[in-house]
């Protein structure tokens, strides 16, 4: 990265003055994007919890609720969800401010991704739990919610991580419906300029920088929840 | 007691200290095709120590596990403590049966060969979950209750540790104290000392051992021939999902009648009689 930019800088195409002048203002949109990321993360971790028991459910139709919902997502662009809620659903009067309607898209999304992946983290709870739960006298919801899922959930830790870190630079698909975080910051300078190059390489400086950070922190706590497992 | 049917050899029948606590009727087992339990009938006795034993395979497993419907029997009627449940295989009865069968499962506490702690918590949260969650009991009750029966295993200064932390016959001895946290009429153990390296066996078949001295009713599915001797009121011996034959631990593990019992134990003496013969 380092050398890019040198060697772009000897060949002139990048002007100190102009990065000076527009960086804060792309910077801006850093704050927009991390708010898009953790609300957006926690709302598909909460479809997922939902999603995932409902997909292992024995009832037929909330079963099949669930797996329309993954097929459904999961069998359609990202960029036309998002799309779908911020153009498509004012036609049937239902209207939701840019950044608002993005982070329901982006969490609807994710959560039907990580649905199957708590799902499996769930299957991945060896069965000898349930049966020792079972054996002691409790209920099914106890043992879902104090026996497997704790388990199921440091189980997925590091896939959940992976799916964080994906979000990061899926938010920047928001820039189409103008919610005014960093891809859209960075074009709206970069065009009226025609310094896209440079307007796009202090926007992917960013990403990166976030996905490492949160790299960094995956790890600890990845770390931290080892501690005490098996 | 008319709708017993001793199978014991006559003079061998153990003296009963007390009502009959587990009483298993024309338990049938199939898992699809396979006829795996063909009828069996089990009293246990309050106080008794009986032990399965016969080569793997003969449904002692299963037998034990449908004693507390870990798995669900096919035909045939459970009754511990003095609730009675009919198979259900179906499903047919809902809600209902469930609850009964967890009614069965809060007289019944069960041991299994890999312990299943629950390696998310620590020693003394393994021991009074349930007390609290299940019983409903106060904390510093079941924490008291805990340590009463951490005591009793040995394991007291591994109160605050992780299962990850402990060898397995220190996980197989929180197991135990766990499962008497809940104080059940009866402990069954499912090859509790199979999964254990040889040195570390000894230490769980002495807590097991002063359970059944103690008088606490116990059944046990085991290989091993010398616990069996020392710690059983009664051995019971099942192969081909039937029981075979039984009685107490000096005759049938001295002088079987039935020409099989005969053949398993001269083929298990002679592989030295390890967890690994099964």
């Amino acid at each position: 990265m380092g050398a890019l930019v040198a060697s772009l800088y000897s060949t002139g195409n990048i002007d100190p003055d102009w990065l000076r002048r527009n960086s804060p203002f792309i910077l801006q949109g850093t704050q927009t994007t991390v708010i898009i990321c953790v609300s957006s993360i926690i709302l598909a971790t909460a479809l997922a919890l939902v999603g995932s028991v409902s997909r292992l459910s024995g009832n037929v139709v909330v079963n099949s609720v669930a797996s329309l919902y993954v097929s459904l997502i999961r069998g359609t662009p990202l960029l036309v969800q998002i799309l779908f809620i911020y153009l498509a659903l004012p036609q049937l009067g239902i209207v939701l401010p840019p950044l608002e309607g993005g982070i329901l898209a982006l969490g609807l999304n994710y959560g039907a991704y990580m649905t199957e992946i708590f799902r499996a983290g769930i299957q991945a709870v060896p069965r000898g739990q349930r049966e020792a739960a079972q054996a002691l006298g409790m209920k099914e919801r106890l043992i879902m919610r104090r026996i497997v899922m704790p388990q199921a959930i440091r189980i997925v830790v590091p896939a959940i991580g992976n799916e964080f870190i994906a979000m990061i630079k899926d938010s920047s698909l928001l820039s189409v419906v103008a919610v005014t975080e960093l891809l859209w910051r960075a074009r709206r300078v970069g065009v009226r300029d025609f310094e896209t190059l440079q307007a796009l390489l202090v926007a992917a400086v960013v990403y990166w920088t976030l996905t490492i950070l949160f790299s960094f922190f995956q790890e600890r706590l990845e770390r931290r929840m080892a501690r005490g497992d098996r | 007691m008319s709708d017993q049917q001793p199978r014991y050899p006559a003079g061998t029948m153990p003296r009963h200290l007390g009502d009959v606590i587990v009483r298993a009727r024309g338990v049938h087992k199939f898992f699809g095709e396979l006829h795996v339990l063909r009828g069996v009938d089990l009293d246990v006795w309050q106080a008794e120590a009986v032990m399965l034993v016969g080569r793997s395979g003969s449904g002692k497993t299963t037998l034990l596990r449908c004693l507390n419907f870990l798995e669900e029997p096919t035909l045939g009627a459970i009754e511990v403590d003095g609730l009675r449940v009919e198979a259900d295989p179906l499903g047919r009865r809902g809600r209902g049966h469930g609850e009964e069968i967890r009614q069965i499962r809060l007289r019944a506490g069960m041991l299994f060969q890999d312990f299943n702690l629950f390696p998310h918590m620590s020693v003394l949260q393994n021991l009074i979950e349930a007390p609290m969650r299940v019983k409903g009991m106060s904390r510093d009750e079941a924490v008291s209750l805990a340590d009463q029966f951490l005591d009793k295993v040995g394991l007291m200064d591994k109160r605050e540790e992780y299962p990850a932390r402990l060898s397995g016959g220190q996980k197989q001895r929180v197991a135990i104290a766990r499962a008497l946290c809940m104080q059940p009429k009866v402990l069954m153990f499912d090859e509790p000392t199979s999964a254990l390296d040889p040195e570390l066996i000894g230490e769980v078949l002495r807590v097991m051992e002063d359970l059944a001295h103690e008088g606490t009713t116990m059944i046990v599915v085991t290989h091993e021939m010398h616990f069996a001797r020392e710690a059983a009121d009664r051995v019971v011996f099942m192969e081909d999902g039937q029981i075979i034959e039984q009685g107490p631990p000096e005759t049938m593990l001295n002088d079987p009648r039935d020409p099989r019992t005969k053949q398993f134990l001269r083929r298990f003496l002679d592989s030295g009689g390890g967890p690994g013969a099964d």
